[in-house]
């Protein structure tokens, strides 16, 4: 007999408050459990954004510092380069990071700052009640887009992880979904990549994780799994875009010296 | 004989139902006669079926709240 599966030590006791079914808690144990499987829990701090997951400094088993709206990723830059020794990964939102925080996230990108940042896309802005974010889904119906949004004036959505590939900075773009149980055990792997890429020194990297919303999608927790894979997968496509193994050259391996 | 077995900690699940969703032997369901220390109807094993589990930890992979152990016999 063994156990196959048991509360990881990357995340404190505390209870979330995420509403049921909210696939933050699934990103927030496979962080978790990385950290810990990496051996670098001791040496980790997170930086916290603003939205649902600001309340995460009490779930993370680090430190953990939140930062203002949408600057997680300055912020990260600069306890990573004050304390080049630790493992500084952001968490952040699609209303924190592909909103307000759209410049700190590409300028950070564009320093290939040592740091990983876990993304959560879930196509609305959950904590303040479910309005437009930039990653909205067109014809999708939030409050503040009762009618669906109409790209024509708002624009299509953003597509976060292939804007950041294009920059020679980021060293490691990846998009997963957390919306079934393969999907699950592949985005911690690639979870577990980005880390190993700030481990190793190569630069920025970002997973995005398609993510839902089940209270102000107003679904049901399983049919928010199903809508990820009906709706928003199509349009955000799953996969790798960039890899330093894979396009070191493309970089021409120039990077800030730590 | 059982290959597996899942432990639930009932207090601290909110009822999404990921879990029951996803396992393969549909041996989870909601227990919707009891509502736990959150208010919710916590996910539980049907009666009688525990001996189907197959320890795959499907379940505990998709909880968000880190409610279920998995042990593999």
């Amino acid at each position: 007999m063994a156990v196959v599966f048991q509360r990881t030590a990357g995340l404190t006791d505390a209870e979330t408050h995420y509403c049921p079914g909210c696939t933050h808690g699934i990103v927030h144990r496979l962080v978790g459990e990385v950290l810990v499987e990496l051996g670098v829990l001791d040496r980790a701090i997170a930086v916290i954004p603003v939205g649902c997951a600001t309340l995460a400094y009490d779930y993370f088993n680090c430190d953990v510092q939140q930062a203002a709206h949408g600057r997680a990723p300055a912020v990260a830059t600069g306890i990573r380069r004050v304390l080049p020794d630790r493992v500084v990964f952001a968490y952040q939102g699609d209303g924190d990071l592909a909103s307000i925080g759209t410049a700190e996230i590409v300028h950070a990108a564009h320093r290939s700052e040592n740091i990983t940042v876990i993304f959560i896309n879930n196509a609305i802005y959950g904590m303040t009640g479910g309005q437009m974010a930039p990653t909205t889904l067109v014809g999708q119906k939030t409050t503040t887009s009762p009618l669906g949004r109409d790209p024509r004036l708002a624009g299509e959505p953003i597509r976060i992880a292939e804007m950041l590939a294009q920059i020679p900075g980021a060293s490691f773009v990846e998009r997963v979904a957390c919306d079934s149980p393969p999907h699950v055990k592949a985005a911690k792997r690639v979870i577990r990549r980005a880390f190993e890429t700030q481990l190793a020194g190569e630069g920025f990297a970002l997973v995005e994780v398609l993510s839902t919303c089940p209270t102000n999608w107003g679904l049901e927790p399983v049919d928010a799994l199903a809508w990820v894979r009906d709706h928003m997968i199509p349009y955000y496509p799953l996969g790798n875009l960039r890899d330093p193994k894979k396009d070191a050259a493309a970089r021409g391996g120039v990077r800030p010296e730590e | 004989m059982a290959k597996g077995r899942v432990a639930f900690d009932r207090d601290l699940c909110k009822g999404c139902g990921l879990c029951v969703s996803v396992c393969p032997e549909h041996m989870l369901e909601l227990d919707t006669a009891t509502i736990n220390r959150k208010g919710y109807h916590p996910a539980h094993v049907v009666e009688g079926r525990e001996d189907d589990c197959i320890g795959c930890a499907l379940c505990a992979v998709m909880c968000p709240d880190q409610v279920i152990t998995v042990e593999k016999f």
